[in-house]
């Protein structure tokens, strides 16, 4: 399927949406689809919302974010999302890493709320009232507890899957396998699509079956500027960039109406960064391999 | 301010990352005194050996020869929560009296002067973690009497190291004192760069200047770009 049926079918307005991938494997290509789609009044989850939500959030596909850090990392500050918070015009709803984990855990594993030993001496939920707590019934202590988080629609990028959805991911897995367990709705994008004999020659590395996939979209490079571990190295360049390019609103519309509404596709958005592929590219660094015998 | 930070680390400890100096600091320490340093980011990589300063906390090389790589579910778990994490190493944009952390927000919450990023992980490190270090620059509105928003609390805080000396908290949880200055810095300078009375130990130590090798390793080695190394 391609990204735009994928989008189009899956993805409604009003929907709770989550672009997930800790850093690593975070679907821009997705995001840069919503985005020409004119998704709205979407609610957008993530741990750290990237540049991939804060250039949603200047689209004007967000009515609220919920996550748990939301800067440019290593770089300093997301501008859009800056701006929209403290003008006041992006609901918030505000969780640490620990937090947001463990909304997505109880989510997946359909219980109403994750209990975590957290928040004691901060103001986190004083900022947030769905952070409450719990006696526990056997020991008496105090638990913070936080709220099960069911997306209508969870997209992650992967290295490879098979044409039914069974998805395998190396590298930095995030919170992906939760999110997706957790989601009434699941795509699953990927660098290249293998046959299901890859997938079960190794199966150790499947984080996602095909049985809770919905839709599965070949988009290689579809992760850049963030990364696909063996695929290619993240595009520290444009992090820093972005800085930049997302300062004013003037120059971050001009990016978008650039390399969002001026492309199709992914593959439009690589042909016209012909570089791309060569300063990026991943060296082989091959494990030793395991043997599944019996 | 990086090299009296590395220093703090000892070998074979379990390190539990932040963004930021922490994590230029805990580079050094593991290509230093330390390389036996156990570095837990918590993107997940367990273990990890980079071969090129990671840029942010989720660099593909902090997977590359690691010893393990988890789910940050396990991360917070099966590390944190289960009291696995020896040293938690924390940055800040606003620390104050008591060693507590603001990256939340400057001003208040609903309408924010500026919006910082939020807790990420800092909360839970800093709850967690046996000791916790804390690396920031001094100045007045760095380090207010009290900050706008406590995100990760002061209790396990053994120290703070900036740019001109070392803060200790006076016994758990108590309030931050000089303990220690750098080479050519005065008292006087210090406190002109906390927003309280700063109270200070009776003899101060005074810190041994970087080395010509830790010097090296973090210019031309570390970080030749000045990607954290600003100023």
């Amino acid at each position: 399927m391609s990204l735009r049926d994928a989008v189009a079918r899956h993805v409604h307005d009003g929907d709770v949406v989550v672009i997930e991938g800790f850093t690593h494997l975070i679907s821009f290509a997705a995001g840069h689809e919503i985005i020409r789609q004119r998704r709205r009044d979407l609610t957008l989850c993530r741990l750290t919302p990237d540049l991939i939500y804060d250039q949603m959030i200047a689209a004007g596909c967000a009515k609220k974010l919920v996550f748990s850090w939301a800067g440019n990392p290593g770089v300093g500050s997301l501008h859009a999302f800056r701006r929209a918070a403290e003008g006041g015009t992006l609901e918030l709803e505000e969780y640490s890493h620990f937090g947001m984990v463990a909304r997505f855990s109880a989510g997946a594993a359909r219980l109403p709320f994750w209990s975590l030993r957290d928040y004691a001496g901060t103001d986190i939920p004083q900022a947030n009232p769905r952070i409450k707590s719990v006696t526990c019934p056997y020991t008496g202590e105090a638990l913070a507890t936080v709220p099960a988080l069911n997306p209508d629609v969870t997209i992650v990028h992967a290295q490879r899957a098979d044409p039914q959805g069974n998805t395998q991911i190396w590298g930095l897995l995030g919170v992906q396998k939760e999110a997706a367990f957790a989601s009434r709705r699941v795509i699953v994008v990927v660098e290249e699509l293998v046959d299901e004999t890859v997938i079960r020659s190794d199966p150790n590395r499947t984080l996602i079956p095909a049985s809770i996939v919905d839709a599965v979209v070949i988009e290689p490079w579809g992760a850049h500027p963030s990364y696909a571990q063996g695929y290619y190295d993240r595009d520290n360049d444009f992090y820093v960039a972005w800085d930049g390019i997302s300062r004013d609103g003037q120059s971050l519309d001009r990016f978008l109406d650039e390399f969002v509404y001026g492309v199709r596709d992914r593959a439009e958005y690589m042909q016209k960064q012909p570089d791309l592929a060569d300063r990026l590219k991943a060296r082989a660094r091959f494990c030793a391999g395991v043997n599944y015998g019996f | 301010m990086t090299v009296v930070a590395a220093r703090e680390l000892r070998d074979g400890e379990v390190v539990f990352v932040g963004i930021g100096l922490p994590n230029l600091a805990c580079n050094l320490a593991r290509r230093t005194h330390a390389p036996h340093l156990v570095l837990i980011y918590e993107s997940g990589a367990v273990g990890a050996a980079p071969e090129r300063l990671p840029v942010s906390i989720g660099d593909p090389a902090l997977v590359t020869g690691s010893l393990m790589v988890c789910g940050m579910a396990d991360v917070f778990q099966l590390f944190l929560q289960n009291g696995r994490i020896e040293v938690g190493f924390l940055g800040g944009a606003q620390v104050d009296r008591y060693a507590n952390i603001n990256t939340t927000v400057i001003g208040s919450y609903e309408r924010p002067t500026v919006r910082l990023p939020g807790s990420g992980g800092a909360a839970e490190i800093a709850l967690h973690a046996q000791r916790v270090v804390i690396i920031a620059k001094l100045s007045p509105r760095a380090f207010p009497e009290r900050v706008d928003f406590v995100t990760s609390p002061g209790r396990r805080v053994k120290r703070v190291i900036t740019d001109r000396g070392v803060l200790e908290p006076d016994g758990p949880g108590g309030e931050l004192m000089l303990t220690a200055l750098y080479p050519g810095v005065q008292q006087s300078d210090i406190e002109a760069g906390v927003g309280w009375q700063l109270r200070s130990r009776p003899t101060l130590e005074c810190v041994d200047p970087p080395t010509r090798s830790e010097l090296q390793l973090l210019r031309e080695v570390l970080d030749p770009k000045r990607l954290y190394l600003k100023g």
